[in-house]
């Protein structure tokens, strides 16, 4: 793998800008650069709190599919997928997107009906998807335990061949210098620490490097949005909570497609270089501290041998969290805030990968024409206040 | 002892490490690096090995450091990465505990031993763990004298007043407190969780190499490394050394490395001036290149213009202390300017860190300071302790180099190892923008190898410092993750394996279902029974007769499975009314009622029906999945929002087992098994003998046929389901009870809902009341978006062929092609209809209405119906009247206790350390209010009283709840604590708990001096008993 | 795993619980408008620092508590 030889210009801060951009992650990073490159907008700056890309982006396990169930999912997941298969290209920058396919596995009668549910509504919403039984499951993925005699048979999965993974710094660094390219400004080490309104408009944020003035303000600041929004006197239905994730010692080829398992919390795929990439469940209480509990990760491991036998005696190199941005129906609220000229786009929870391109995108035509995009409009805030919830949680309850 | 590497047959000697026998045999070259394919010997002697990683039996890497030698051991070699053997087969046992103390020492060294001796003796409870198998930390290494003597004679000398945890390393330091640790054992790992008052980190220190042009060259040897080869093992590393001392610790390798006999040609120093010593010293000079035979092995070390032929070159590239675990802990370190190295700095939990790991290196001092610190982790001060004499050098400031600068042509100088990362990798980083140290490491992967950084961590932090004209300090450290050393899954997994990798609830009735051959589903942690065929039947078959008998005859379900809640107090009809759509205040006593309760946000949570027993008295049934969840809710409610209400919540769910009779002949088993309720009506309950004991029975149909819900105590659960059988009743499963209930409309939470579901869309609006003033999820129902009339609702659905099943989960289109309207949510044969049948939810959809439903390749005609099928006048549900007089069953109605089939099985794993039996049956009540003076408190205001007692009003009988299980002897303690995080220390715990064993609820009860009780909830019983037996066959 | 202390049964193991959320959230009464309801029924408070929140032992004692925890060390203090 090469590298280019630069990525990014260190600036310092201007005092004023069009747009700001709070947040130097991957979603930060995707609507700077598809503001300059689809609307012409390049005075703009991304101001990160720490290092670019430092937060989720470099903290997640990868995962791309747009396999969901609602239309609205489907619909802005899918047009993702469909900017991560030209992104490489595009970019200019080899993000080792391989399109490997991921396996969703059904382990009960519910499982299965869900997951045939969500194939058949893919299939009609142009999203590639299959149905697997155990038997194709085995052949599409042979280190997986099928015996019924599991605690927790596989009973079948869905199948997106189109889904995969890429390599997240690559896409963090490939987005930043592109962006730094046309001109806009990625300042890091610049913490936001408040929002100068004028009357009920946003003007200039305030941040640890001095005033800067903006045309425009986006959020785009994950797991650290509900702080930000606070301090522009908004709230926002989202809760922050550990999100944690592992990766084993390197090792030959083993595995070669993506696996995951709601029902026991699982989530592997085998990175290029080597390691195993596993996510674990979300830790149950709010928290801001980037770290998580050891029995989460007992719990995953103990699911994910059942599954993968074989990885008995692999080892966990590097465990770590992310801070995820939960919102009530588990997606994204994305477009304009109570207040004049500020913009969110927060709440995807553990979805936020694989959306970079998409809400980059979306979010970036929202700012440039003052309205939300078409895939963005059911994604409003007040589609809490309406009811019009797009419930991404499925069927978790079993029942008889 | 013999091993082989590679195929090649060797010997080593009993205490080698897989390394030291490597070295013992002559062995070079260990393995290739992952990148670049170089030659790679062995670097180190410890856990932070970056280059010697074998492949050991299942294992897929190991670094050969940390492998002790077994007689008999098969090594590979590998090329940086591991290799899963898919063929390998693991014996190995893994198995967990959980420990508490009020001091927990982190590594056996001078420091750690004396904070141990300082902590214990003040009569604190101690842990140390160390990862060696011996205590004594460096002194192993070294050939120092304490008190003249040999440094070990020391430490053989310590009584350490502490549970000492050898071959144990601490891997992860986690939030109070809370430390994990790895013990070693041939048997498999055993993943240990303390939680301490107070953490001593006594971690010590990690020598550290440098980059300069060929630095990983096989032959190129961490020196403090090679020292421990010589000293620790008698092994030689070379023959001919040269020693880079960029600290003193450098001249004591060189000395004890001549005194193993290796002739040191001369010890190279960057300082401007070198110690005395028997060899050569180059003062002011660095290592500038080395030069490699054919394979790549070290022949000779260039020094400026001078060359030694040497084969082994130890490199003394200064200390960093071991603050991983202090990082963990959330603590953050500092660069210490003195020592070149990243130290401890303010703390962030109850620990503090002593010797080397915060940079006091010297034995005596660290000695010292963990004397104090022992002291004060424990709260006093031990008077008569002695820090001994020793005979070492004082240390003068180590250089801060961090790279040697590489001539035009050179071989690459390297920072990471095992990732092949050399200087001119980062110097690429820098150049492209990059500052942070985090985006260095994710660019060239420095730091994220298998020795996770210990041995290039500190170099790429100096090495950056150099390219950017930064301090260290400035540059900072990547985080410090978790674990120290890599962990395997398995260890993680414990003893969570196959069967008990999630505990399984089974019914009163399981035994006997499995002995009639079901074929079982999981739901939630049950085990249901999913169909019973008969002589080669496939399910669509047994469904059908099954179905069959249910409709004509007569048939039976096993319904325990449904969570059942005690509901009691003066208010409860007035809670009920709140928590479910409907009303219950008005309902009759004896009188049953179906209700469906929201979540605040309007949508349908759960249902089932609830039964007036008395006027302050209900019973409520809740969903299978759901009754752990229901519960919850309610007590949510109760505690937190209406606590001026006068009402308890008990479950029964276990204590009951419910056999469902249906059919138009249910009657005529009735007047067998509970003839006193044969003329029940219809939604009616009674509370009568069955088979002669006391029992319930409910007139409640879930299929639209007569039906009754027949429920005595658990242990007679399998009674009654044997005399119902044999009186010709069909055993059925879930399948035929979900056709039956479609047949009829019902609909089931969790498959016709999902989260995103009124009770209006399910057809249901007649059971939301209007006359009450408020339910919970009641002002939800008028949002705009819940209030459209163009929701989903639920429909049937009729293929335009009979026989064609539209598969659940089909999409329902107008036409084929997006958009959807909805979804098939039920799907069936039906024997009654004698065609396929379907409901769906559907918007926008009137009966009538043809639809295209999707599904995979199928594109399938059906017609929207009206969702009920069968006998939509309820012309069935009273049955056939009785033919004759049936006479009552007169046989005895055994008793059978949950754990009953393991009484040999428990007799055959009992030791006379420990012996494990099922506690024979004794009457249980909870009570709720107040204090009854007797029995376990178990909550604020909630007792479990047992035995011989004459219950009072408001008892409630949970019997057969709970299942008894006990343990006895002297090893109990250590069979629990393998599963239970509680403190059981007889110091601490009060007698009895609620709390978690084998990740099930139970309430132990400790009865002196080592008898302990365990009240498991009789679905858990199974289970437990077999989590039980595998712990003592593991221990 | 946290250490939560339940003031009934002492100190326990952070997985003997439920985590109940922002504590102090009343169900309202009476008339509400559909954003009063969606603040009740969807808004939670997600400081960054101290935090009264709920906690169930639902594995013990059965009993709903609140705790003040710090979001960004996960300290507890007693009030």
């Amino acid at each position: 793998m090469t590298h280019p030889d630069f990525l990014w210009r260190n600036p310092e801060p201007r005092p004023a800008y069009d747009v700001v951009i709070v947040g130097g992650g991957g979603h930060g990073l995707a609507t700077a650069y598809y503001l300059a490159k689809n609307h012409g907008l390049t005075n703009v700056a991304v101001l990160e709190r720490g290092w670019l890309a430092g937060g989720n982006m470099a903290r997640n396990t990868t995962i791309i599919r747009s396999n969901y169930l609602w239309d609205e999912s489907a619909a802005i997941y899918e047009h993702s997928l469909k900017l991560w298969e030209g992104l490489s290209d595009e970019l200019d920058y080899d993000l080792q997107f391989s399109q490997r396919g991921v396996l969703n596995l059904a382990h009960n009668l519910s499982d299965v009906r869900e997951g045939r549910r969500r194939v058949n509504a893919n299939r009609l919403n142009g999203v590639d998807a299959e149905w697997l039984d155990a038997d194709e499951v085995k052949k599409f993925c042979p280190i997986i335990n099928v015996s019924d005699r599991a605690r927790y048979p596989v009973m079948g999965a869905t199948l997106q061949r189109r889904g995969g993974i890429a390599k997240h710094d690559h896409v963090a660094w490939a987005l930043a210098r592109q962006a730094d390219a046309c001109g806009v400004d990625l300042i890091q080490g610049c913490e936001v620490t408040g929002f100068e309104l004028t009357g009920n408009r946003v003007t200039a944020v305030e941040t640890s490097r001095g005033r800067i003035a903006a045309g425009k303000v986006a959020l785009a600041a994950a797991g650290h949005t509900s702080v930000l929004a606070e301090r522009a006197g908004i709230r926002l239905p989202l809760q922050s909570h550990p999100l944690q994730a592992l990766v084993s010692e390197l090792l030959e080829p083993v595995l070669d497609c993506v696996v995951m398992s709601n029902a026991v919390h699982v989530y592997v795929s085998q990175a290029h270089k080597g390691e195993l990439v596993m996510g674990a469940g979300i830790d149950a209480y709010n928290s801001y501290g980037q770290r998580g509990g050891v029995h989460v990760i007992e719990a995953q491991m103990a699911a994910a041998l059942e599954l993968f036998p074989v990885f008995s005696r692999v080892r966990v190199l590097r465990t770590w969290a992310g801070i995820v941005d939960v919102s009530p129906d588990a997606s994204p609220i994305i477009g304009p805030t109570p207040v004049d000229g500020l913009y969110v786009n927060a709440g995807w929870g553990t979805g936020g990968f694989k959306a970079t391109p998409g809400a980059g995108w979306v979010y970036a035509d929202t700012l440039a024409h003052d309205r939300p995009h078409p895939l963005a409009q059911p994604y409003a805030l007040d589609r809490f206040t309406t009811g019009a919830l797009i419930d991404e949680h499925g069927a978790a309850a079993v029942a008889h | 002892m013999r091993f082989t590497f590679d195929g090649r047959p060797m010997t080593g000697e009993p205490g080698d490490t897989l390394a030291a026998a490597l070295l013992r045999n002559g062995v070079r070259v260990v393995g290739r690096s992952v990148d670049l394919g170089r030659p790679r010997g062995i670097f180190t002697a410890g856990p932070e090995e970056p280059n010697a990683l074998v492949r050991v039996g299942a294992d897929p890497m190991l670094a050969a450091t940390t492998v002790e030698l077994h007689d008999g051991l098969e090594a590979h070699s590998l090329r940086g990465k591991g290799r899963v053997d898919l063929d390998a087969v693991d014996e190995r046992r893994c198995d967990k505990g959980y420990l508490h103390c009020d001091v927990l020492v982190v590594g056996g060294g001078p420091a750690g031993l004396a904070a141990t001796l300082a902590a214990g003796r003040s009569g604190a409870r101690v842990i140390l763990v160390d990862d060696q198998p011996r205590l004594g930390g460096d002194l192993l290494n070294s050939r120092l004298l304490l008190d003249g003597a040999p440094a070990l004679d020391w430490v053989a000398g310590l009584d350490l007043p502490a549970r000492v945890l050898t071959r144990t390393t601490a891997v992860g330091y986690y939030d109070h407190n809370y430390v994990v640790a790895v013990e070693r054992r041939a048997r498999g790992e055993r993943l240990w969780h303390i939680r301490a008052r107070r953490v001593v980190l006594a971690t010590g220190a990690h020598e550290r190499s440098l980059a300069f042009p060929g630095n990983d060259r096989p032959g190129v040897m961490l020196a403090a490394s090679a020292r421990a080869y010589a000293n620790r093992y008698g092994v030689r590393a070379g023959r001919r050394a040269v020693v880079f001392a960029c600290a003193d610790s450098g001249y004591e390798a060189a000395r004890d490395l001549v005194a193993a006999g290796v002739d040191v040609l001369a010890v190279v120093d960057p300082r401007p001036s070198g110690l005395p010593a028997d060899v050569e010293v180059l003062a002011g000079q660095v290592v500038t290149g080395t030069t490699a035979d054919e394979e790549g092995v070290l022949t000779g070390v260039q020094v400026g213009v001078r060359h030694f032929d040497a084969d082994l070159l130890a490199v003394a590239g200064g200390w960093n202390p071991a603050v991983h675990l202090f990082s963990q802990s959330g603590g953050r370190t500092r660069f210490d300017e003195e020592l070149a190295a990243f130290v401890p700095g303010t703390s962030a939990q109850a620990e503090r860190s002593a010797g080397a790991c915060r940079g006091l290196y010297a034995t005596r001092e660290a000695i010292a300071d963990g004397y104090a610190a022992g002291a004060e982790a424990a709260g006093r001060t031990v008077p008569d302790l002695r820090v001994p004499e020793c005979d070492e050098r004082i240390s003068r400031r180590p250089a801060a180099l961090w790279l040697v600068e590489r001539a035009p042509g050179s071989e690459p100088a390297f920072a990471d190892l095992h990732r092949d990362v050399a200087v001119a990798d980062l110097a690429m980083a820098t150049a492209t923008g990059m500052r942070s140290v985090e985006h260095v490491k994710r660019y060239t992967t420095a730091g994220t190898g298998a020795d996770q950084g210990k041995t290039s961590g500190a170099v790429v932090v100096g090495v950056m410092s150099a390219l950017l004209g930064a301090a260290p300090g400035q540059v900072g450290t990547t985080t410090f993750r978790p674990p120290y050393t890599p962990v395997s899954f398995a260890t993680l997994a414990g003893r969570d394996r196959g069967a008990l990798s999630d505990p399984v609830r089974t019914t009163a009735l399981h035994d006997a279902h499995v002995a009639l051959g079901a074929v079982f589903e999981d739901v939630g942690q049950w085990k249901r029974p999913r169909y019973f065929p008969r002589d080669g039947e496939d399910m669509e078959a047994a469904v059908r007769r099954e179905c069959h008998a249910a409709r004509t005859a007569v048939a039976a379900m096993d319904a325990s499975t449904l969570g059942k809640i005690d509901i009691r107090g003066a208010d409860a009809g007035e809670f009920l009314d709140r928590v479910y759509t409907n009303m219950y205040s008005t309902l009759a006593v004896g009188a049953c009622r179906y209700g469906v309760m929201c979540g605040a946000d309007g949508m349908v949570f759960d249902d089932g029906t609830t039964t007036r027993l008395a006027d302050d008295h209900y019973l409520t049934t809740t969903t299978t999945g759901n009754a752990a969840p229901v519960l919850d809710w309610l007590e949510e409610w109760r505690q937190t929002e209406w606590p001026d209400l006068d009402v308890s919540l008990v479950s029964v769910t276990d204590h009951w087992a419910t056999v469902a009779v249906v059919g138009p002949r249910a009657r005529e088993v009735i007047a067998v098994v509970a003839p006193e309720a044969v003329e029940l009506a219809f939604m009616r309950y009674a509370s009568v003998p069955v088979l002669g004991v006391a029992g319930r029975v409910f007139r409640i149909s879930f299929s639209g046929e007569l039906a009754y819900e027949v429920n005595v105590p658990w242990r007679y659960g399998r009674a009654l389901w044997e005399a119902v059988l044999e009186l010709g009743v069909v055993p059925y499963g879930t399948e035929t009870m979900h056709v039956l209930r479609a047949e009829k409309g019902f609909a089931i939470v969790g498959q016709e809902t999902d989260g995103t579901v009124t009770p209006q869309d399910l057809g249901m609006g007649w059971i939301v009341s209007k006359r009450k003033p408020d339910f919970v999820g009641r002002r939800s129902h008028s949002r705009p978006d819940t209030a459209r009339p163009d929701r989903k609702r639920l429909v049937g659905l009729l293929a335009d062929d009979p026989e064609a099943l539209v598969e659940e989960g089909a999409q329902l289109t107008a036409a084929g092609v997006a958009p959807m309207l909805g979804h098939v949510t039920s799907s069936y044969h039906s024997a009654a209809l004698d065609r396929t049948f379907s409901l769906a939810l559907a918007r926008n959809v009137t009966p009538g209405d043809r639809l295209t439903a999707v599904s995979g390749d199928m594109r399938q005609p059906v017609t929207v119906v009206e969702p009920v099928f069968y006998d939509p006048d309820n012309t069935r549900r009273d049955g056939d009247p009785l033919p004759e007089a049936r006479v009552a069953y007169r046989g005895d109605c055994r008793a059978e206790s949950p754990a009953a089939a393991f009484a040999d099985r428990f007799e055959a794993v009992s030791t006379p350390r420990v012996r494990l039996r099922e506690v024979p049956f004794v009457s249980m009540w909870e009570v709720r209010g107040t204090d009854p003076g007797t029995g376990l408190r178990l909550g604020p205001d909630w007792w479990l009283v047992s035995g011989d007692v004459p219950p009072r009003p408001g008892w409630v009988d949970v019997s057969g709840q709970r299942t008894v299980l006990e343990l006895a002897g002297p090893a109990a303690y250590d069979v629990l604590i393998t599963g239970c995080p509680i403190d059981l220390d007889p110091s601490v715990f009060p007698g009895h708990a609620q709390t978690l064993l084998a990740r099930t609820s139970v309430i132990l009860e400790r009865l002196p001096p080592e008898t302990y009780r365990i009240y498991v909830r009789s679905s858990f019983a199974k289970y437990l008993a077999e989590w039980l037996i595998d712990a003592l066959e593991a221990s | 795993m946290l250490l939560i202390d339940c003031p009934h049964c002492g100190p326990r193991d952070e997985n003997e619980f439920h985590y109940g959320g922002q504590a102090g959230i009343a169900c309202p009464t009476g008339d509400v408008t559909d954003e009063q309801w969606a603040a009740y029924v969807f808004m939670r408070d997600n400081p960054k620092g101290w935090f009264h929140e709920r906690w169930f032992h639902v594995h013990g004692c059965r009993t709903w508590f609140t705790v003040e925890r710090h979001t960004v060390t996960h300290e507890i203090r007693k009030p």
